[in-house]
């Protein structure tokens, strides 16, 4: 061999180990939750409420109050994301005032998730008289989403050819008509994707729900947006920190992160079927 | 030059990307039922010319006409035109074939549709004397509607020379529409041309000297922006007034 296959075979060990190591990571994470979860996961446990001080029963409320707060959430962020990313760079002149919303659109996304929660107790619970509940979670969380939807719709019209709006406009198409009938349709895969993934770590987060609705314990399902409610997430942090005994209620702590991560893995699987459904219509 | 109403009328125009100006003071009057040839070589602006004629340069920013292009007398850069109308006045071939992801039949109805036209059978028989104007019918009827991006490179050309004349403009303009031809697909196209000149107004840029010879009436050779020579075709390639037309196009430089 010489030295230049030799650094090959090297380079691409580095990288397999690189990827292995990852790999390894994702294993035991996975394991260490099915393997202490899956007990605890029964029918039981996926249709009732918690019962005898949280020590037994399920986390129905849990499950609704995540998928509700998850919906108001997908309401605000992805029509708005799209629109503004459309506008962004379909429309937007290439000014100073337009990157430098860009660039905050960026660093927006990296406001740590706390920091929306105290805002949207200032908007929506304060301001706007929302209480803490569904809708002002919700919003919130819609807020913190936003700005990763924007950038992935962005992203996902930049991949889209100029020569497919060129061409519609050589052929008298208005702007409107080119993005509409010769950029959305093969950007709006990518732009359900981008939105989907954010989705599903909006509904994975605990901070901005923390003040803004969610609560501690509700033997009840919420009955209005206005309502408070319980959420997975947060049920999580609760019993595996706050609960008066702990060691006790492990088993149903693992079974919420288990349940927890199945419908996150299960909304992105859904996000890539769709996205691979799209392309093969596109295909057609 | 003929003594008609010229169809586009070109008067010291220049054309600027960001600060480097890519067109020199061009003027040029171009001649309805008429092929123009542009020649020049690589990179002289010819492109950049054809797409100041339906303001595709538009869409690139900090670009900046200056000067005076009317067709029908009319000033295309003027306030009061409406870019959508002109653009389907002035129909385009571009340098790169640009098909869309969509079918074969569905690309070259596409014009019809934006342009309202819902009437399916009036659309099926544009897109059939199309397919037919630009020579891919042949290949094509029994594939309308697979996608158009299977076809070859050359059939994707012929495929957007065929979108352009579905909307039956005016003035058309070709960037090198046979650059990914054979030699039969290639006659077929210039055959095409020539009938389409009785109608239309033709500007075409190619690199094929003995194209412009066969098919064009007027040429222009453009160098590095400037407007060198402009006259009969007939007159071009055999008695170029320039030393510079006469290098080109024998193949001396360029
Ligand atoms: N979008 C653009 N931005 C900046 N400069 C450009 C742009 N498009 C073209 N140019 C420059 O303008 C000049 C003329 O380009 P043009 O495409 O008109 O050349 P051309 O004569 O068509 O060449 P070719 O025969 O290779 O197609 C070139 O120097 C090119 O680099
Ligand atoms: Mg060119």
């Amino acid at each position: 061999m010489n030295e230049k296959s030799i650094k090959q075979v090297l380079g691409f060990w580095v990288l397999r180990l690189c990827m292995g190591f990852v790999a390894l990571i994702l294993v035991v994470v996975f394991y260490d939750i099915i393997t202490k979860g899956a007990p605890a996961v029964t029918w039981t446990f996926l249709t009732q409420s918690p019962r005898e001080g949280m020590t037994e029963g399920g986390i129905f409320p849990a499950i609704v109050g995540t998928f509700l707060v998850t919906m108001i959430t997908a309401i605000l962020a992805v029509p708005l994301g799209m629109g503004s990313a459309i506008y962004l760079n379909e429309y937007a002149p290439d000014n100073f005032m337009t990157r430098f919303i860009r660039m905050s659109i960026r660093n927006l996304s990296g406001v740590p998730s706390i920091v929306y929660g105290l805002f949207g107790v200032a908007l929506f619970v304060e301001m706007c008289h929302f209480g803490t509940s569904i809708i002002s979670a919700g919003c919130t969380l819609g807020l913190m989403t936003l700005p990763l939807t924007i950038t992935a719709s962005e992203e996902a019209l930049k991949a889209v050819p100029r020569s497919y709006r060129e061409g519609a406009l050589a052929l008298g198409a208005t702007k409107w008509q080119s993005i509409r009938t010769n950029v959305l349709p093969y950007a709006i895969p990518g732009m359900l994707t981008g939105a989907i993934l954010g989705l599903s770590r909006a509904a994975g987060e605990t901070a901005p729900i923390l003040f803004t609705g969610a609560a501690f314990f509700l033997p009840d399902l919420p009955n209005s947006l206005l309502s408070q409610f319980m959420a997975l997430p947060y049920h999580l942090y609760i019993m595996s920190t706050q609960h008066h005994n702990i060691t006790l209620v492990r088993p149903i702590a693992y079974g919420t992160a288990l349940v927890l991560l199945m419908l996150i893995f299960l909304v992105n699987i859904s996000a890539i079927i769709l996205r691979y459904r799209l392309r093969q219509m596109k295909k057609e | 030059m003929p003594n008609m109403k010229p169809k586009i009328k070109i008067k010291d125009f220049n054309f600027y990307y960001g600060a480097s100006q890519v067109l020199k003071r061009i003027s040029m009057d171009i001649q309805p039922t008429h092929v123009t040839a542009i020649i020049g070589p690589s990179g002289c602006g010819k492109s950049t010319l054809l797409r100041c004629l339906n303001r595709m340069n538009d869409l690139i920013p900090s670009s900046r006409p200056e000067g005076k292009i009317e067709i029908d007398g009319q000033d295309i850069n003027a306030p009061s035109i409406d870019v959508v109308d002109l653009r389907k006045r002035v129909g385009m071939v571009f340098q790169k074939p640009n098909p869309f992801p969509k079918s074969i039949f569905d690309n070259v109805a596409y014009g019809l549709r934006v342009n309202g036209i819902k009437d399916n059978r009036l659309i099926e028989k544009r897109v059939e004397a199309s397919l037919k104007g630009s020579a891919l019918w042949e290949e094509a009827k029994d594939r309308l509607k697979e996608n158009a991006l299977n076809l070859s490179g050359g059939q994707q050309q012929r495929l957007c020379v065929a979108r352009a004349l579905a909307i039956e403009p005016e003035v058309l303009l070709m960037d090198e529409p046979a650059s990914a031809l054979d030699p039969i697909a290639t006659a077929k196209i210039e055959e095409l041309i020539v009938e389409l000149k009785k109608k239309y107004t033709i500007v075409i840029v190619t690199h094929n000297m003995q194209q412009a010879a066969r098919i064009s009436d007027s040429t222009a050779f453009l160098m590095q922006g400037d407007l060198v020579e402009y006259g009969k075709t007939s007159d071009i390639f055999t008695k170029p007034k320039q030393k510079m037309t006469e290098e080109y196009i024998t193949g001396r430089f360029g």
